[in-house]
């Protein structure tokens, strides 16, 4: 009794409890009964949103544009116009890129015309031999950082051009050589206006909250619809996807200027804009620069997933061969798609630690000796091609460009690898695929599906109550509130039940294997590293092992979501673990404490809030996993997502759809980060 | 200097009349409401922080006026409000005449890049450009040429030696050398004003006493109009041409060093004062005696603007009265040993005042 009166939490908890059974036991299935589930009153919003894209694309505002091949006018709705105009510069740009490293006639054309080119077979822009890409990206290395980064970045780019990845490799670099910059100058911008408008800022904020919980496919569609499908959509998406997290880093990297620089700043005399340009945005450049790392990373993200709207490269294949479940390609694939990720991940690293350096006082060669290098290089490798194309006369030219599928494969050793795993393993693989399915997620799905919606409402809005008063109660219920009202409610549950069971394994392995890892340094400084690297792979890397193991079933996408969701469970548990003060430690030895108790006692209590940090990333991971499993086939709001995608008028659907997953990620996203907020300040470290 | 300023009615370059800076949600009407009686405590009880309370002075040309005080004293709100940094809540402000508070803002960054430099206490660099370009900056604002900043830069390098350093980057530089750095910046535009906020409190004891004697010896050759705030008593007493002693944003007391160690106002500035050395502040003129008898004068001259710690052995070994001359070889007065002996080991303040 006095363990109750002292924790009076745990009273109305075990309160909410038992009105939530009791409505789960009274309240029967019956489709009218509100108590049940709502009426879908949100059910003709997706029409009315289809009706409302339709007019904008097709009726609002007509004007005349000329058509420079019919040669005549026609009439066309001023927003399809302006997304025509946007979608040919976007294209234009990509292709530009492209065939300067794969070469082509498409530019030309543009500058020219297509029958300039028919008779003149001399106007083709040759490819850049990939010597020339690799040993620039080496010296790109080796600049910023030194001979580690070099070394990787050469093998990198040698195992993608011997492996006959080099041209959806290409095309997937293109790709990213032009969304990335689009996304960091726009959220460069946006971050700053954040900055200095306190009314943008409470604007931005809630709309890059949910725009980072849609899931990326709810981003296709309405792209889709204003802008075609093809490279220059997959770009546009991406762009769209890319930019908060830049926004957010530009404006935590501004607001972390401390005042005394801008104050000295103004006591200089500098007018609004040398503030921002040449005072506030050089000094935030580290964090500037992390947002631009972050940038890259959704951009090859998205590379997959813009393959369902046309983008070509590495995603397009990638797909393909998951499809046609030849898994030693995928799997070649998707090691390709992890190197240039790796890449690019640790080049941007480097630019964004790298300090300014002085070199006025070098002549004139030293100062620019990469740029000379490079040069060089250059003339080099281009010799070497030609020569090249002598010596293999006829056949593929080893030091131009290694056409696609020609090159090395293991194919067929990854191929008779999977078949005997599968062969040998098969009978315990089937046991422990049919025990999970029968006896662990079929009772779970059925129990979530058999809540009555008052009864969910209950159980949240109580524990909404709970953790943060009035405030959170309301917005757990209101963001529920608008899921229930549509027609996917049970969906969203199937959602609901894949992803809590993920997040409850991923959060006890994450805690035992990050606890284990955190009493031996060298283990935290392993298990961190190996953290980052997992965290670089794309996603949808995950589904291509589990496929293998567990074929097209609803336990391959559960244990590719734990895997994928683990990572961010350890390494916040390592973190929280790491920084709990010292002083705090040796207390605890002079105590003489042991291990267990120094974990229960001392570690855990204070690692806590970073803990649930974690747990909150968890489920985002999980749930953003989840819905990409939907590409496996599964029938939660992943699969109606998807299923939008392929429809005419699927804009109205995906749009919804999108927002319930996001409401979903966002209701959870708040209870955590209430509750771990409230821990903190209990234990004094706000 | 200063009180021939005065004397000759000379214009002040810095002139504060009546500022308020009131922080708070309705600081503005409860300021206007209390009719210029402003308690702190009824402010706070409202919700509002008085920062600034009823300041009324003046800096003249070429004098050194250190604000002190302790945390929390308005010292720094006060000179954020004369740079406009803050704007205040109630009162005026003149630079050299003009309405600081109603200029423009085209006016105000005029002013700040032609007339105005400043030192902060935790320096201010920009940490991506070197030495050079630091001290460039204000030059490149104000849109002159790279090679006249680089030169003028140079100059000022010179200036406050760190020779040699102009391409390091302030990571690599000792705090010392940093606020050297900021000295540089703060007078590449060759203000008339210079302002300073603790220049010096983020260093070293040892690193301190060097930069004062360095500021000193800057003010000997550049000789601008200096407002200084600090929380050390020791660095006012050593620095300042006037000090103004500053408690709960309320200018306590604001008078030459020698003033305020010989007659503090209130009870505040006198715990200050009671730890002070006076030989070591006061000027022999403080202390001698007007009246001369030539008969009792011995051979040994001193010179009325001396610290008295300076001469006072000297003093204290000559049998005889010792002249007090002027800087222009006048006699102005006479000191006897006696006087020295009371002033060292008495309990009694020196009984004849004279600044």
């Amino acid at each position: 009794m006095k363990l109750l009166k002292n924790h009076p939490k745990y009273v109305h908890f075990i309160a909410l409890l038992t009105v939530f059974f009791l409505l789960c036991l009274t309240v029967t299935p019956n489709e009218t009964n509100i108590l049940w589930r709502l009426p879908p009153l949100f059910a003709g919003l997706p029409g009315s949103i289809n009706g409302f894209a339709e007019h904008l694309m097709y009726d609002w505002f007509p004007v005349e544009i000329y058509d420079p091949e019919l040669e005549e006018y026609e009439t066309s709705a001023l927003v399809r116009e302006l997304t025509r105009g946007f979608s040919r510069g976007v294209l234009f740009c990509i292709e530009f890129v492209r065939e300067i490293l794969l070469g082509g006639v498409k530019t030309i054309v543009v500058f020219t015309s297509w029958d300039f080119v028919g008779d003149n077979k001399w106007a083709v822009w040759p490819a850049l031999p990939w010597t020339v890409v690799s040993g620039g990206v080496m010296l790109l290395g080796y600049a910023l950082r030194g001979k580690a980064l070099a070394l990787l970045a050469g093998l990198a780019t040698a195992y993608i051009a011997i492996f006959g990845q080099w041209e959806p490799a290409m095309e997937t670099l293109s790709f990213v050589l032009i969304a990335a910059p689009v996304s960091c100058l726009l959220g460069l911008f946006l971050g700053a206006v954040a900055y200095k408008s306190k009314a943008a800022e409470t604007i931005l904020m809630p709309l890059l909250n949910v725009a980072q919980t849609m899931p990326h496919f709810s981003y296709l569609i309405p792209v889709m619809v204003f802008f075609g499908v093809g490279d220059h959509a997959g770009a546009i998406a991406t762009i769209i996807f890319a930019t908060p997290p830049m926004i957010r880093l530009t404006l935590l990297g501004l607001k972390r200027v401390s005042l005394e620089v801008i104050e000295a700043g103004a006591m200089n005399g500098c007018t609004n804009a040398q503030m921002m340009l040449k005072v506030l945005i050089p000094t935030a450049r580290r964090d500037i620069l992390i947002g631009t790392n972050q940038v890259i990373m959704q951009c090859l993200a998205m590379a997959v997933i813009a393959s369902f709207i046309g983008a070509k490269g590495l995603g397009f294949n990638l797909l393909l061969a998951l499809n046609q479940l030849r898994i030693g390609q995928a799997l070649e694939l998707g090691i390709c798609i992890v190197l240039i990720a790796v890449v690019l991940d640790k080049l941007s690293l480097a630019w964004a630690n790298k300090q300014t350096d002085y070199f006025a006082d070098y002549r004139f060669v030293q100062r620019h000796k990469y740029g000379i290098f490079f040069l060089v290089f250059l003339v080099t490798c281009v010799m070497l091609s030609v020569l090249g194309k002598f010596i293999f006369a006829g056949g593929i030219n080893y030091f131009h460009l290694i056409p696609h599928n020609q090159g090395i494969t293991t194919e067929l050793f990854w191929q008779s690898g999977v078949d005997w795993m599968v062969e040998n393993w098969y009978r315990g693989l089937q046991t422990f695929n049919n025990w999970l399915i029968i006896d662990v997620l079929m009772p779970m799905k059925t129990a979530y599906l058999g809540m009555p919606v008052s009864a969910t409402f209950v159980l949240v809005m109580g524990i909404g109550f709970i953790i943060g008063g009035l405030r959170s109660a309301l917005i757990v219920g209101g963001l529920l509130l608008f899921i229930a009202f549509t027609e996917w409610w049970d969906r969203a549950l199937i959602t609901a039940y894949m992803t809590s069971f993920a997040v409850l394994v991923s959060a006890l392995i994450g805690i035992v294997v990050g606890s284990l890892c955190a009493q031996n340094s060298f283990a935290s400084k392993l298990i961190l590293v190996v953290c980052d690297t997992l965290q670089t792979f794309p996603s949808f890397i995950y589904l291509i092992p589990v496929i293998m193991l567990f074929g097209v079933t609803d336990t391959s996408v559960l244990i590719a979501v734990i895997v994928y969701a683990t990572i961010p469970a350890v390494r916040y548990t390592v973190e929280g673990l790491s920084s709990v003060p010292a002083t705090l430690q040796d207390a605890g030895s002079m105590s003489g404490v042991n291990k267990l108790q120094r974990w229960v006692n001392i570690e855990m209590p204070l690692a806590f809030p970073h803990i649930m940090l974690g747990v909150n990333q968890t489920v985002v991971f999980a749930l953003f996993m989840v819905i990409i499993g939907a590409m496996i086939g599964t029938d939660d709001l992943g699969q109606y997502i998807l299923k939008a995608l392929s429809d005419k008028n699927g804009i109205g659907n995906g749009l919804m759809l999108g927002l319930c997953v996001a409401f979903l990620g966002l209701a959870v996203d708040h209870l955590i980060r209430t509750w771990a907020d409230q821990k903190k300040v209990a234990l004094g470290m706000a | 200097m200063t009180s021939q300023a005065i004397k000759n009615g000379a214009k002040p370059v810095i002139k504060c009349s009546s500022v308020y800076k009131v922080f708070g949600e309705n600081a503005k009407k409860l300021l206007a409401k209390s009719n210029g009686r402003v308690d702190a405590k009824i402010f706070k009880d409202a919700g509002c922080v008085v920062g600034v309370n009823n300041a009324s002075f003046e800096v003249y040309e070429g004098e050194i006026l250190v604000v002190m005080g302790l945390s929390g004293s308005g010292k720094s709100t006060l000179l954020r409000c004369i740079s406009r940094l803050t704007d205040t809540t109630a009162g005026d402000i003149f630079i050299d005449g003009q309405d600081l508070l109603a200029m423009t803002s085209k006016q105000l960054i005029e002013l700040r890049r032609s007339k105005m430099g400043m030192v902060f206490q935790n320096f201010g660099l920009l940490p991506h450009k070197t030495v050079l370009e630091n001290i460039a900056f204000p030059l490149q604002i104000k849109g002159k040429s790279t090679d006249d900043s680089v030169k003028r830069a140079l100059e000022m390098v010179k200036l406050v030696g760190l020779d040699g350093r102009e391409n390091y980057f302030p990571r690599q530089l000792s705090g010392g050398q940093q606020q050297r750095v900021g000295i540089a910046r703060s007078l590449a535009v060759e203000p008339d004003i210079w302002f300073l906020d603790e220049p010096f409190s983020a260093l070293d004891p040892l690193i301190r006493k060097e930069m004062q004697d360095e500021f000193l010896r800057l003010q000997g050759v550049l000789n601008k109009t200096i407002l200084f705030v600090t929380h050390d008593f020791n660095e006012a007493l050593r620095l300042a041409d006037r000090i103004a002693i500053m408690k709960d944003g309320v200018i306590e007391q604001l008078d030459t060093p020698a003033n305020i160690v010989l007659r503090p106002a209130t009870e505040y500035v006198r715990k200050f004062t009671e730890e002070v050395p006076r030989e070591k502040v006061l000027k022999i003129e403080s202390v001698m005696d007007p009246a001369v008898d030539a008969s009792l004068l011995g051979p040994l001259q001193v010179s009325n603007g001396a610290i008295i710690y300076t001469v006072a052995e000297a003093i204290l070994t000559e049998p005889k009265h010792v002249a007090v001359i002027n800087t222009l070889g006048e006699v102005v007065g006479s000191i006897h040993s006696a006087k020295i002996i009371s002033m060292l080991f008495g309990q009694g303040n020196a009984t004849h005042d004279k600044v």
